[in-house]
């Protein structure tokens, strides 16, 4: 496939079987390989969105200055898209995530300026929020809020799976932003009559969680229930056991968010299994391994792994 | 009946600093009742004045999130697993 160039390449990522985790020839679970966009995650998609978005509305324009709070992966997206359009990105990321992503941030471009790891994202966007209020000419494309995200999937991700897969009965994505669940849940279910959209949400250790009090909780403004079919919180142990168990099985090195995504996955193919019926499942594999490698995710005993994680936004 | 709940930590100072702690009910709004005669002040944080679970307070009954199980009316049984989390962002 030609391209004109790199985010022209984004999307249309491969549809790939997993013949041996799968439980039976009737119920079947298919991995979307998001790991094969251009830097290699999902958000590829929810970045190029935005940024278009912005440039059309005509609040972007050459040598702008875009903020994001992220994890990473969304900041790494960006980074590449701002550095080829020339825009300068400033990403507020919680200090306690992996040292790739902040090498692979700071290669692409990207300026860095970190939260405090107790309250996890939550205080990346708090200190973001600031930040945007302190420098108006400064653009924040706020994933969280932002309606291109979800569009990238409703436009994308969404007919992409459908066209390889008619037969689809469940999908499965993890709960990050909601984006890929609602733009991808929204359009399959408008095309798929009694599909289940189920989310996957990675559950991290205590310090993610400490919040000072419950009403500095946070929900994205794009979180449609309605959407969803069902939500299941999975740990750390779940997740790093289903991450190995799709690479020792299938030949996937995938990220420990997709691990928790595969959990979710195979427990509706065992009800279905349990309730006789066909089932074609399809899940995203949010990126691949190598930004974790650091973690110890992949070294040692699961207990050792899980041990590691302790404290880390591993997803 | 028993059922297992665990509390984060900031809402631990309404359960003497205890992770984990143990209730009945065969609904979720009944664990919460029952929580209440122990733990007095817990039920407040989780629930609103209008009945509902509060925004930023996520409920899962064995890793599923009750909203999709009939919030407060979700049906417990015995050897579940309660867990109870502040909402957060991730991405």
């Amino acid at each position: 496939m030609r391209f004109d160039s790199l985010v022209d390449s984004v999307g249309r990522t491969p549809l790939v079987g997993l013949p041996r985790l799968s439980p039976s020839p009737d119920v079947r679970l298919w991995a979307k390989l998001e790991q094969n966009n251009p830097t290699g995650s999902v958000k590829d998609r929810a970045a190029l969105w935005m940024i278009q978005d912005a440039e059309k509305r005509g609040i972007l324009s050459p040598g702008a200055t875009v903020l994001e709070p992220t994890s990473g992966n969304t900041g790494i997206s960006l980074a590449m898209v701002c550095r080829q359009r020339g825009y300068r990105l400033i990403c507020v990321m919680p200090e306690n995530t992996s040292v790739e992503r902040r090498q692979l941030l700071t290669m692409w471009g990207a300026e860095i300026i970190f939260s405090p790891a107790a309250g996890g994202s939550n205080e990346a966007v708090a200190v973001a929020k600031r930040l945007a209020a302190e420098h108006p000419d400064w653009v924040m494309l706020y994933q969280y809020g932002n309606q291109a995200n979800a569009q990238a999937h409703y436009e994308t991700t969404g007919p992409e799976i459908l066209a390889d897969l008619p037969g689809i009965t469940h999908f499965v994505a993890g709960l990050g932003t909601t984006g890929t669940l609602m733009g991808t849940g929204r359009y399959l279910r408008e095309h798929v009559p009694g599909i289940s959209i189920i989310a996957a949400e990675p559950r991290y250790g205590e310090l993610v969680y400490g919040l000072r009090n419950i009403d500095e909780g946070f929900v994205p403004e794009l979180y449609d229930p309605s959407v969803l079919t069902a939500r299941y919180s999975v740990g750390p142990k779940d997740a790093l056991r289903r991450t190995r168990e799709l690479v020792a099985e299938e030949g996937i090195f995938a990220g420990i968010s997709t691990g928790a995504i595969l959990h979710a996955a195979l427990a509706q193919a065992e009800r279905a299994v349990r309730e006789g019926k066909r089932a074609d499942i399809a899940f995203i594999v949010c990126d691949g391994g190598w930004k974790y490698l650091s973690t110890g995710a992949y070294a040692g005993t699961l207990e050792e792994a899980e041990a590691a994680l302790e404290g880390q936004l591993w997803a | 009946m028993a059922v297992q709940v665990r509390v984060p930590t900031i809402l631990r100072s309404y359960t003497g600093g205890a992770k984990v702690v143990e209730g009945g009910g065969d609904t979720l709004a009944a664990l919460f009742d029952d929580l209440e005669t122990r733990h007095s002040g817990l039920r407040a944080r989780l629930v609103t004045d209008a009945g509902d679970l509060h925004r930023f307070v996520n409920v899962y009954i064995n890793d599923e999130d009750v909203r999709f199980l009939g919030g407060l009316d979700a049906k417990l049984s015995d050897g579940d697993s309660v867990t109870i989390l502040p909402a957060v962002a991730g991405g």
